[in-house]
């Protein structure tokens, strides 16, 4: 056998580039999204917050769900560091009080009485994982003492902590986005593949059905539907039953987009040659067509769960979604609703930030997959 | 329908491929594109048939027809087997089809396209062996390996991206998946038509090594007749979905009968200035399928046609042998042709490629 060297491989060195020559889709990918700074950071982000989502009851220090009067819209406490030199992470003690005059409720704050902040500190009982039972969390108060208390972002009118609240809040807004845009890629995959493997009929009449439900504003159709939820049930079938209404529009733009793959690819010549090659229609789905659209799925997800965040916060704002006292983002938002508690106590509206935050890392994340994608494109 | 040793590899009879025209709605057919009109033509075993044209004017359709890929609305297609059985493959079902899909393999136009750029070599040029019982992954191993040396890349390049390689590194690629399960009929869909020119003669001189080496059967789809005389035995001219002359190469390219095929010719670059001649260029656009011209579909780009061309349809006639040509004054007319080198040119040119590994 004569060794053959064509002007064409010559030109490429043995060992210069082999990597990328040998790199699959998803590092490709995962090359080209590393540099799409954004959305690194947003990634990061994201990780932080279902960390949180995850601990959320380590992370709290106390029950969301306890109240104290006589801490009723108190404002956040501030943590002090050092005391005299040394790390001794405190907060100060505050004595509630009414105005006489005014009537309005102030707080003083008393330099004499440190509080001292214990990292892993007992507190109220949960489990972790909802399997380990524990009563650590990350921080927290000498027990005993009942005037020893903390509230890093204040609380709410009914003297509920405000930072234990918002990380219950985390966990039910975070997941319920994720189990509705699940389903929403389950009916996406389903009714996108079959309008654009079946085409014709099959296909006219899922697109009409689309631009139909497309069509009607979203908030009253939420409306009609939360209104129908029946008043008797249980925090958790009302979770499920706000997953499938907000899914059931966040469909269909997902099958839109596998519809628009499949078309893209049937087309390609390397799913004709497979064919040509014999190989089956299950194949040919399974090994050629879903890996070329998997990625285009992803990116598309990312950017639909953003907007079934914004959709449950803003059903649950208007009291048409999760209700109290189940804790979600939009609940927390609920008491910021009126001009009075916003004007007396601001923090209330600190719950916004996470939301703005999120959604912006979603986002970010969601563009830089999408970029990433189609790593073969030009 | 059996036949013995004299039976075409293929044969093709009365071939058509409809397309309607959906508009509105409700998808009402409001028309009917013509793409490939009663075409007919038979290619040998062992020989290469060239089929050219315009683009638009249904080669590529016919080809596929062939292939089964997709299919045709009535005709015969004949396919002789391993077995020496003919078989009309025009109705088979995707079943039906899979046992003989290995016999008659494609090569695509778009090297980029026609490769899945999310599997290595390794899986491109297996998955025909995989898909008809190959199982033992060594074994496709080997067989790959075989293949990759066999189309002059080195079998080093198993794990690789398509990627990784230039455009005529992936049209071999394609050539050795074509060849993977040994087929007899080889469609070869312009596989060289989006390569540069130098890389060109080199995946036109490998095919033809590999005819040599493995006797095959070429159908060949080109648009650019230097390429096309280059590699074939017949060719066959198209315009609009009919064929209007088929002939051995030398002839073709010699004494055209056909005025569209005089027109293509001189349409050749010629590079000695002393040969060229005045050129017969195409005046107007491909008759539109959807709405063919009267007469003989030709007669509006014609400058001989007189008035018989204007009505009546002429019909596919045997001008001498074995040269068909499908016009009212094939007789009459004497059309110029070029000078071309002819079969004894068609040997490989050494260099360009070197020998191919045979392993025995």
């Amino acid at each position: 056998m004569t060794e053959r060297i064509l002007p064409v491989e010559a030109a490429i060195a043995p060992e210069q580039g082999e990597r990328i020559f040998v790199a699959s889709q998803w590092q490709l990918m995962w090359w080209r999204f590393r540099k799409h700074r954004l959305a690194m950071i947003g990634a990061v982000a994201i990780i932080i917050f279902y960390l949180a989502v995850i601990g959320a009851d380590f992370i709290s220090y106390s029950d969301p769900e306890v109240t104290e009067a006589n801490f009723s819209q108190m404002p956040p406490q501030p943590v002090r560091l050092f005391d005299g030199g040394a790390f001794r992470p405190h907060v100060l003690g505050v004595k509630g009080a009414r105005d006489p005059n005014t009537f309005k409720r102030v707080f003083q704050t008393d330099p004499n009485v440190k509080i001292p902040l214990r990292f892993f500190a007992r507190g109220y009982k949960y489990e972790f994982l909802g399997i380990i039972p524990t009563d650590r969390h990350l921080i927290g108060v000498d027990e005993g003492r009942a005037e020893e208390t903390i509230f890093l972002l204040g609380t709410d009118t009914l003297g509920r902590d405000l930072w234990s609240r918002l990380m219950a809040g985390t966990r039910v807004s975070l997941t319920i986005g994720l189990v509705s845009v699940a389903l929403s890629l389950f009916l996406g995959v389903l009714f996108g593949g079959l309008s654009g493997l079946y085409g014709g009929a099959v296909d006219t009449v899922i697109q009409r059905l689309i631009e139909i439900l497309r069509s009607i504003p979203t908030i009253p159709l939420w409306m009609g539907l939360a209104a129908g939820l029946p008043r008797n049930w249980t925090v958790l079938q009302v979770y499920f039953a706000i997953t499938i209404i907000i899914s059931l529009v966040g469909w269909t733009e997902l099958a839109r987009v596998v519809r628009g793959r499949f078309l893209a690819l049937r087309e390609e010549d390397f799913v004709m040659a497979a064919e040509l090659s014999g190989c089956s229609q299950w194949r040919i789905i399974f090994r050629h067509l879903v890996p070329s659209f998997m990625s285009h799925i992803i990116a598309a997800t990312t950017l639909a769960l953003p907007v079934m965040i914004i959709s449950e916060t803003s059903l649950s704002f208007l009291g048409l979604g999760i209700r109290p006292p189940a804790i979600s983002w939009g609940v927390l938002l609920q008491d910021a609703q009126s001009l009075q508690s916003v004007a007396l106590s601001p923090w209330l509206l600190i719950p916004a930030i996470p939301v703005i935050a999120v959604i912006l890392a979603f986002n970010f994340v969601g563009d830089g997959l999408r970029d990433a994608a189609d790593p073969y494109g030009v | 329908m059996s036949g013995g040793d004299k039976q075409p590899l293929l044969q093709v009879k009365n071939l058509r491929k409809l397309f309607p025209i959906r508009k509105g709605l409700l998808r009402r057919k409001i028309g009917l594109v013509r793409a490939v009109d009663d075409v007919s033509f038979h290619v040998e075993e062992g020989e290469a048939l060239s089929l050219v044209g315009e683009s638009g004017c249904g080669k590529t359709t016919t080809a596929r027809c062939v292939l089964r890929a997709i299919k045709p609305t009535s005709g015969e297609i004949l396919f002789r087997t391993e077995e020496d059985t003919v078989i009309d493959v025009s109705g088979l079902s995707r079943r039906e089809l899979r046992p003989l899909r290995s016999q008659m393999q494609m090569i695509f136009q778009d090297p980029v396209s026609s490769l899945n750029p999310r599997m290595t070599l390794f899986d491109i040029i297996g998955e025909p062996l995989q898909v008809n019982g190959m199982r033992d992954r060594q074994q496709r191993i080997d067989r790959v390996e075989e293949l990759l040396r066999l189309v002059g890349l080195p079998p080093e390049y198993l794990q690789r991206f398509p990627h990784a390689f230039s455009g005529g590194q992936r049209q071999r690629i394609g050539i050795a998946r074509a060849l993977a399960l040994n087929p007899r009929l080889v469609v070869a869909d312009e596989p060289v038509s989006a390569l540069d020119v130098s890389v060109q003669a080199q995946i036109l001189n490998l095919m033809l090594e590999l005819q040599q080496q493995f006797g095959l059967t070429y159908l060949f789809v080109a648009h650019d007749l230097s390429v096309v005389k280059h590699f074939s035995d017949r060719v066959a001219v198209m315009y609009v979905g009919q064929i209007v002359e088929m002939a051995p190469s030398e002839t073709l390219f010699n004494a055209p009968g056909h005025p569209y095929t005089e027109a293509l010719l001189s349409a050749v670059p010629q590079p000695d200035p002393r040969l060229r001649s005045r050129r017969a260029a195409l005046q107007g656009d491909v008759a539109d399928p959807a709405n063919p011209p009267s007469g003989c579909y030709f007669h509006p780009r014609c400058r001989y046609a007189v008035d018989i061309c204007r009505v009546e349809p002429p019909k596919l006639e045997e001008l001498d042998k074995d040269h068909f040509v499908s016009c009212h004054r094939a007789h009459e007319l004497t059309l110029e042709g070029v000078m071309v080198g002819t079969r004894a040119e068609r040997q490989p040119i050494a260099g360009a490629v070197s020998q191919v590994s045979s392993k025995a």
